[in-house]
């Protein structure tokens, strides 16, 4: 999600955001020209343990490791004292310029640059006046260094001088070190978390346990839009370990000493559902009528210049349409929920992306108000956005159920469910009408969009839909640097209804706009009998960032000399959350499958903080991005949908992992995001390289090479 | 009935036809061993039975008999790292962090029976544990470093 750059003034948002007591902190959420309450963010140990608490929650992206970074590079602590915990529910962890505290939009880095460099440098101020005053030193005389204060012959520790530096008063300034000083950003860091993670210590929500907690296992409706009509409980209550069975607003908990009673017991449970209203959605006629819709335009994104007049007397055209399916993020820890009601006071337990509004939502289910609620956030086992729902799908139901059960219940939801349990990545149909002149040229774009919106019917809403147009269901088209010189382009969205639930997912409109434009263009090269590499570089000549980035991923994959026989290469370059990726595809044909041997990276992120987790995050956005190309496909039967696990919703495995290459470029530009960026290019990467090696071109997710027109 | 768990013998109150996974999770307490699919897709519950690796989410706590289960918690710890956990840390594997519990499990099985795997085996060993991080590149490179480091090199 990609709230940050659309521009939300801060607390425009301001019901999603609840004040907690917060020992030693100042409340209010600091106005940008503020410096942040350095006791919320830090706390210095007598033992010289720096423990930095994080506005932003780890899920695999490192966070846990780069934010511990800028406050260290500024504090000169011993990183090998580095400790990390999650922030609570509290308004002064909202992101600085916006007010929500949530994790997305591969924003936690660049948006928290400022802030937590800022945090290290007050602390180091503070500490060295506190060194001064107690040496009656000139405070400018000392020297900060690994987490020790010396000064002419004495030394103390920051451990020691913590408790003095703290009772001091802030400074009004602090200023930052210059890039040339840094020690620690732009090094290779490995991540923190790995103690923990690798001995099977880390805590996960799933795995939150006291004396008392009961575990539910919920019956939701089987298709969207189904409604519960009657249950019958008998059979699952004579299951053993089953205690209680309750209907909540999503359907049936069944409440068991632990999971296994649960799951048993809510297989025994008899329940009659509705027919969903209208029949329920059915993919192979949605996009029937998605390509109906598409033949006419929809609320504009842009609208420049005469596209019909240019379309009508072009002499050569060229129209495509591109369709992509449902997706489920499909985290590996499946999603729960662990939810205490002690009079009027209530605790959640949940691996979150937006604690803030689950903490709300919470609070308003169990009649509360926000401020009785203490919402812990352990690690998530993947988020992917699934975990950042401003509808608090699932934080809600597990208060329904503690609330119903009349005891702490962790609402667990089989993996099974979680495949069904929508707020999916919509669907989407592009159909994209190009004219260009005799060489090859684009004279007029017209591009159409057809899907549903996500920020609908969400607190984003006032903020991420702008005359009709959901900007996260076109992001990257209106704004792509091909078509920003198209004399004549119009770019438009129908954003039809259903009763889907939809959400973003990593890298959310990129996942198919940059399969829309990078196949269109790499087809517009190909219909000019051009190299895609050059055809791009000729459209991006004004574009030394976008250019750049292609030639180094080119250059670096041996694009232009022949690949290895029964392979080829495919490119495609695009910009998300602030970062130019490039990508080189190397592909064959085995056994009828594609297969990707090798994927080449050009990252333009501005600046790397930590190169180590920016690889890692390359390579995962890259695995993320191809099951989405070679397997993930959620399809829908009269509102049912027909996968259920990993045996008929795949994700990539090792051996069908390509070998990954990434090579940074450091333009400078404003730092921009890295969790998500990679995930778009990689699809029509590997469409192009299907197209070089076979002729045939895949204009659908997920590519099915038997269906090759 | 009573699992050897770990070098210990645990008693545990259970139905025969629970899956040992969720013995291990709800009635032992031991969450290193982790929930994915629960059908022996993913691999994320992976625990050894007498070393060999098993899905301990479709074994029914009934069948494990006096096998001995070895689960994560016994590997090693954050202070007496196996290993495997330390070259899985050299190689800074992890991301989420959710899977890893079945990766190394996996990991250390296929080390103890082919001590020196190339790239071939250890896609051929790993491909029952999925991993949505993908974190497969760096997984490769420290069962190798694993496998150098267990012979004494580095």
């Amino acid at each position: 999600m990609n709230v940050s750059r659309r521009g939300f003034l801060q607390g425009s948002a301001a019901g999603l955001v609840i004040s907690f007591a917060v020992p030693n902190m100042v409340k209010a959420a600091p106005a940008a020209a503020q410096l942040p309450p350095v006791n919320a963010f830090l706390r210095i140990a007598p033992d010289n343990s720096v423990t930095v608490v994080l506005a932003h929650v780890e899920m695999g992206q490192g966070i846990w490791t780069g934010l511990p970074m800028l406050i260290a590079e500024e504090l000169e602590c011993d990183w090998s004292k580095i400790r990390a915990e999650h922030a609570p529910a509290a308004q002064v962890y909202g992101i600085p310029g916006m007010g929500i505290q949530m994790t997305g939009g591969s924003s936690s880095t660049n948006g928290e640059f400022e802030r937590y460099r800022q945090v290290g440098a007050i602390a180091k101020d503070m500490l060295l006046r506190a060194a001064a005053a107690r040496w009656k030193a000139p405070v400018g005389k000392l020297v900060a260094a690994n987490g020790v204060i010396t000064w002419s012959g004495k030394s103390a520790t920051y451990g020691e001088l913590a408790t003095d530096a703290m009772k001091l008063k802030p400074p009004a300034k602090v200023t930052l070190k210059p890039q040339s000083q840094w020690k620690l950003i732009g090094t290779r860091v490995r991540r923190i978390d790995s103690p923990e993670k690798i001995t099977g210590t880390a805590q996960f929500g799933m795995d939150v346990q006291f004396p008392g907690l009961r575990t539910a296992v919920v019956r939701r409706a089987p298709a969207f839009g189904a409604k519960l009509v009657k249950f019958d409980a008998t059979d699952a209550l004579k299951v053993p370990g089953v205690e209680k069975v309750v209907q909540v607003p999503s359907g049936v908990a069944v409440i068991a000493k632990h999971f296994w009673a649960a799951k048993v017991g809510r297989d025994a449970l008899k329940i009659e559902w509705t027919q969903p209203d209208g029949g329920g959605v059915t993919t192979k006629e949605q996009f029937a009528e998605y390509r109906k819709l598409s033949e006419k335009p929809g609320a504009l994104a842009a609208d420049v210049g005469k596209v019909d007049t240019v379309l009508a007397a072009a002499k050569h055209k060229l129209e495509s349409y591109y369709e992509v399916p449902y997706l489920a993020h499909s985290a590996m820890e499946p999603l729960n929920a662990t939810v205490k009601i002690d009079g009027d006071k209530v605790e959640v337990w949940t691996g979150t992306q937006f604690p803030g509004g689950d903490a709300m939502a919470a609070a308003k289910i169990a009649g509360t108000t926000p401020d009785k609620v203490t919402l812990h956030t352990p690690f998530l086992g993947g988020g992917f956005g699934r975990r950042g729902n401003p509808a608090a799908d699932f934080v809600s139901e597990a208060t329904f159920v503690a609330k119903a059960a009349g005891v702490p219940v962790k609402t667990v939801w089989t993996r099974e469910d979680d495949t069904h349990g929508g707020y999916y990545r919509p669907a989407y149909l592009h159909r994209v009408v190009v004219a260009t002149d005799d060489k090859g040229q684009p004279t007029a774009w017209d591009h159409t969009v057809v899907g549903q919106s996500i920020m609908a019917g969400t607190p984003f809403e006032a903020f991420g839909i702008k005359n009709g147009v959901d900007n996260s269901s076109i992001e990257g088209i209106a704004d792509s640097p091909y078509i920003e010189r198209v004399p004549a382009r119009r770019v438009s969205l129908h954003s039809p209804k259903n009763a889907v639930p939809v959400l973003w997912l990593r890298s959310v409109g990129n996942t198919h706009t940059a399969f829309a434009m990078e196949s269109m263009v790499d087809e517009l090269a190909h219909a000019a009998k051009q190299d895609p590499l050059a055809y791009r570089l000729a459209l991006l000549s004004d574009k030394p960032r976008f250019a750049k980035a292609l030639q180094l991923a080119a250059e670096k994959a041996g694009y232009g000399s022949p690949a290895p026989a029964g392979r080829a290469r495919g490119l495609a370059v695009h910009e998300s959350f602030g970062s130019i990726i490039a990508q080189v595809a190397e592909v064959s044909i085995e056994n009828g499958q594609i297969r990707v041997h090798q994927v080449t990276a050009a990252v333009d992120c501005g600046t790397a903080v930590n190169p180590q987790g920016l690889e890692a995050q390359i390579a995962s956005a890259i695995a993320f991005g191809l099951t989405a190309a070679l397997y993930g496909k959620l399809t829908l039967e009269h509102g049912r949908v027909e996968q259920s696990n990993f045996n008929d919703y795949p994700i990539l495995r090792i051996h069908e992992m390509p070998k990954v290459a990434v090579h940074v470029i450091e333009s400078g530009a404003p730092m921009g995001g890295i969790g998500e960026p990679a995930t778009a290019p990689i699809a029509p990467a590997v469409a192009n390289a299907v197209f070089a090696l076979t002729g045939k071109r895949l204009r659908t997710l997920p590519f099915d090479v038997k269906e090759m027109a | 009935m009573k699992l050897h768990v770990n070098g210990a013998d645990r008693e545990v109150d259970a139905d025969g036809e629970m899956p040992l996974l969720w013995a291990l999770r709800d009635v032992l307490q031991l969450t290193g061993t982790k929930y994915g699919c629960g059908v022996a897709q993913c691999g994320a519950c992976t625990v050894h039975l007498d070393g060999k690796p098993v899905r301990a989410c479709v074994t029914p706590v009934a069948s494990v008999g006096d096998r001995k289960i070895t689960t994560i918690e016994a590997i090693g710890t954050p202070d007496a790292l196996h290993v495997v956990q330390e070259a899985w840390k050299q190689a800074d594997v992890v991301q989420c962090g959710y899977c890893q519990s079945g990766q190394i499990m996996t990991a250390v099985a296929l080390l103890d029976r082919i001590p020196e795997p190339n790239d071939a085996q250890i896609d051929a060993a790993m491909a029952g544990n999925i991993c949505r991080c993908g974190t497969y590149p760096r997984v490769r490179e420290a069962i190798h470093l694993a496998s150098r480091l267990k012979r004494g090199g580095k």
